[in-house]
């Protein structure tokens, strides 16, 4: 098996709106893949269809093979899915909790296997804690371990680092990357370009439609995106603030971003950008410096680039 | 859905998480154990519907010895407790009028001297009849105090005035309830009611909670049969409603002295069957409602039929035909005869067939629509 997820045309909708529109994707074995795009694009309602929760409006695929549309109950005996709000018990210890999880999959060696797991997690001293009482980044652990209790073949992670703090993210991100050297397959979803730029490959999805795929490099040649880095001599700020209001007007100008104390620009027409800002390059007070756009460069163009589309009402769509 | 049959070992997981939550959740666990002493104490203490003792205001414009041998036999029969004795006709209206007392009684001047003439006296008994069951028992002894209390004085030249006895011997024999203690009827009727009340809201509450809280998404990702899930909900829950039982059955063996005819084992039998059926009728509701709110609102909606029509506040004969139709349809009413036959008349396992039957199948009825309105997914 080299495809852990292979969908095509997946659609759903949600009364009259429609929450993803016709998603072709497929995730290969043993990646982590990171499934990124804005709020609401989608991506929850993806992850939901992948693992049996939600019914597809149309479009199928496999998942680890097996359909998602009549082997669901076989799908969610292989697969682990942490779901965006912490959904386990919050009137249950942490034992509680895993060992519950470890029953219902009927697990082996039940009472040994939580033990181990609360070893790992380092959480055999807040064993007897109730879930509720745990902060964000301890209930993250233990809804971590819980969906892995099962040694499942793919890890289905729906924002599993919203409001946890740095350490316990790095921590998070290296589980993950063990995990998967044991040969898992994860799709993660998740708003930080630093954990996009962790994984193998990256998905974007915005308005319910795929827009991007492949590695953060390809990703970001594909994009055909030409930026520049501007700064300024000296404090000129208000020189770069002018500089800003007057580029966001400006036709062939795609992005302007400020970042600290320099600003990127950028466009996907590099002719029709160098045109653009031509008559600022001679201003002695400004370093143009040719440069690579960054991930969110790149996103926050196709963001734009979608907006407009799904804007339009007669709109053609890719 | 294949190869995704029914497995004891999860349901087992199933029930021990529901038993460490339902341990945790003090309020709901001592709820369990409060109401049924609560309504105990409201309906098998508070509740009569044949009182004595009721206030009566006699006025005497006679005062003969016949007048006060009819008021002392009326007192003895314990209906009737002397409270007043008004001088004017006025202020003795003003007494039933403001409810100080619940009967008149009105001797007429000459009462004595009619009567020993043969004259057939009027005697007025006037009674407050806004409320028909507070007076009906005291109203019906009047006609055997009248006949039969002024026998002894009857005598000599006056034995002629004294009542005939019947051409025929009238025997009523008041069975299962000689003393017609509400208690026998209430506290039997209480099980059923406090079962109905609490069982339906433990289950109504039991999927929607996991919805609201999030923890369905959980549920519903993992290998788990809908069978499976609503057993782990119902079953603590049995055990729960047994010890409602046990509490009410202690209740009526030694405080209320409410007899135990019949056996104990058909009592159980049927009171689990009975619990069952409310957990699946509660359990049915909370796979329909949307939220926590709606499920308690559908458990009330339940509960007041059940209270008013099934025959444990009033009686089921004298309901008009839809009410007893509505009726019939409630397990409590099926319930409450099966509980009181067993009970207070002893009935065996044959006597309760049919209303068992009744049960078993509304149980068969909702688990199926149950396990049908059970979604595996979210849409």
């Amino acid at each position: 098996m080299n495809t852990a997820i292979a969908v095509s045309g997946l659609t759903k909708r949600f009364g009259s709106k429609t929450v993803v529109d016709r998603l072709t994707m497929t995730v290969p074995a043993g990646q982590i893949v990171g499934f990124l795009g804005p709020n609401g694009s989608g991506k929850t309602t993806t992850l939901r269809m992948l693992c049996g929760l939600l019914t597809p409006d149309a479009g199928n695929g496999t998942c680890l093979d097996l359909d998602i549309r009549c082997q669901a109950a076989e799908i969610k005996r292989q697969i682990g899915y942490m779901t965006q709000k912490f959904s386990f018990y919050e009137d249950l210890s942490i034992a509680e909790n895993l060992d519950f999880v470890a029953r219902v999959h009927g697990l082996p060696d039940r009472r040994n296997l939580v033990m181990v797991t609360l070893d790992r997690l380092g959480l055999s001293e807040r064993r007897t804690q109730l879930a509720g009482e745990l902060s964000g980044g301890w209930k993250q652990r233990l809804a971590l371990a819980a969906c892995i209790l099962h040694r499942p073949r793919l890890l289905l992670l729906d924002e599993p680092t919203a409001g946890v703090d740095p350490k316990a993210r790095r921590a998070f991100w290296e589980n993950i990357h063990d995990l998967a050297a044991d040969g898992m397959t994860v799709l993660v979803s998740t708003h930080y370009m630093d954990e996009a730029e962790r994984c193998h490959a990256i998905a974007y999805i915005a308005y319910g439609q795929l827009l991007a795929q492949g590695t953060v490099q390809d990703v970001i040649a594909s994009a055909g995106l030409t930026t520049f880095t501007v700064r300024t001599t000296g404090d000129n700020h208000h020189t770069l603030n002018t500089l800003t209001t007057a580029l966001r007007k400006a036709p062939g100008v795609d992005l302007v971003a400020a970042f600290g104390a320099a600003l990127h620009v950028g466009g996907a027409d590099r002719s029709a950008l160098l045109a653009a800002i031509a008559p600022w390059r001679t201003d002695p007070a400004l370093i143009w410096q040719d440069d690579q756009p960054t991930l969110e460069d790149v996103f926050i163009h196709l963001m734009a680039r979608s907006q407009d589309q799904y804007a339009a009402p007669t709109g053609n769509r890719p | 859905m294949t190869a995704d049959g029914f497995s004891l070992p999860r349901l087992w997981a199933m029930i021990v998480k529901e038993f460490i939550q339902m341990r945790r959740d003090r309020l709901t666990f001592a709820m369990m154990v409060g109401i049924p002493l609560m309504q105990l104490v409201l309906f098998g203490f508070a509740i009569n519907s044949d009182p004595k003792h009721l206030p009566t205001a006699v006025v005497d414009a006679d005062h003969s010895p016949e007048g006060r041998t009819l008021i002392a036999a009326m007192q003895a029969s314990r209906y009737f407790a002397i409270t007043a004795a008004p001088e004017t006709d006025t202020e003795a209206d003003r007494l039933l009028a403001t409810g100080a007392v619940q009967f008149l009684v009105r001797i007429p001047a000459g009462f004595s001297q009619q009567l020993r003439r043969g004259d057939r006296p009027a005697l007025l008994v006037e009674a407050d009849a806004t409320d028909p069951a507070a007076t009906s028992g005291a109203v019906a002894t009047l006609t055997v105090l009248a006949r039969d209390a002024l026998i002894p004085d009857l005598t000599g030249p006056l034995a002629s005035l004294a009542p005939k006895p019947p051409p025929f011997d009238l025997r009523v024999h008041r069975r299962y309830n000689p003393e017609t203690s509400t208690q026998y009827n209430i506290v039997p009727g209480l099980m059923g009611v406090v079962l109905t009340m609490t069982m339906v809201m433990m289950t109504a509450l039991a999927v929607t909670r996991e919805r609201e809280r999030g923890t369905l998404e959980t549920l519903l990702v993992m290998p788990l049969h809908p069978a499976e899930v609503m057993l782990g909900k119902i079953i603590p829950y049995i055990a729960v409603g047994y010890i409602q039982v046990a509490i009410i059955l202690l209740a009526a063996r030694w405080v209320f002295a409410v007899p135990l005819a019949g056996g104990l084992g058909l009592l159980t039998g049927a009171s689990i069957l009975f619990i069952a059926t409310n957990l699946a009728i509660g359990y049915t509701f909370s796979t329909i409602a949307r939220n926590q709110m709606q499920a308690m609102q559908m458990g009330f909606f339940y509960f007041l039929p059940s209270i008013l029509l099934s025959g444990f506040m009033f009686p089921f004969r004298g309901m008009p035909g839809w009410a007893q139709v509505v009726g019939e349809c409630l397990p409590l009413t099926h319930f409450l005869r099966i509980i009181r036959g067993v009970m207070l008349k002893g009935n065996g396992l044959a006597d309760s067939a049919v209303e068992l039957g009744i049960l078993g199948l509304t149980l068969l009825l909702t688990t199926a629509v149950a396990l049908r309105r059970y979604r595996r997914t979210l849409d």
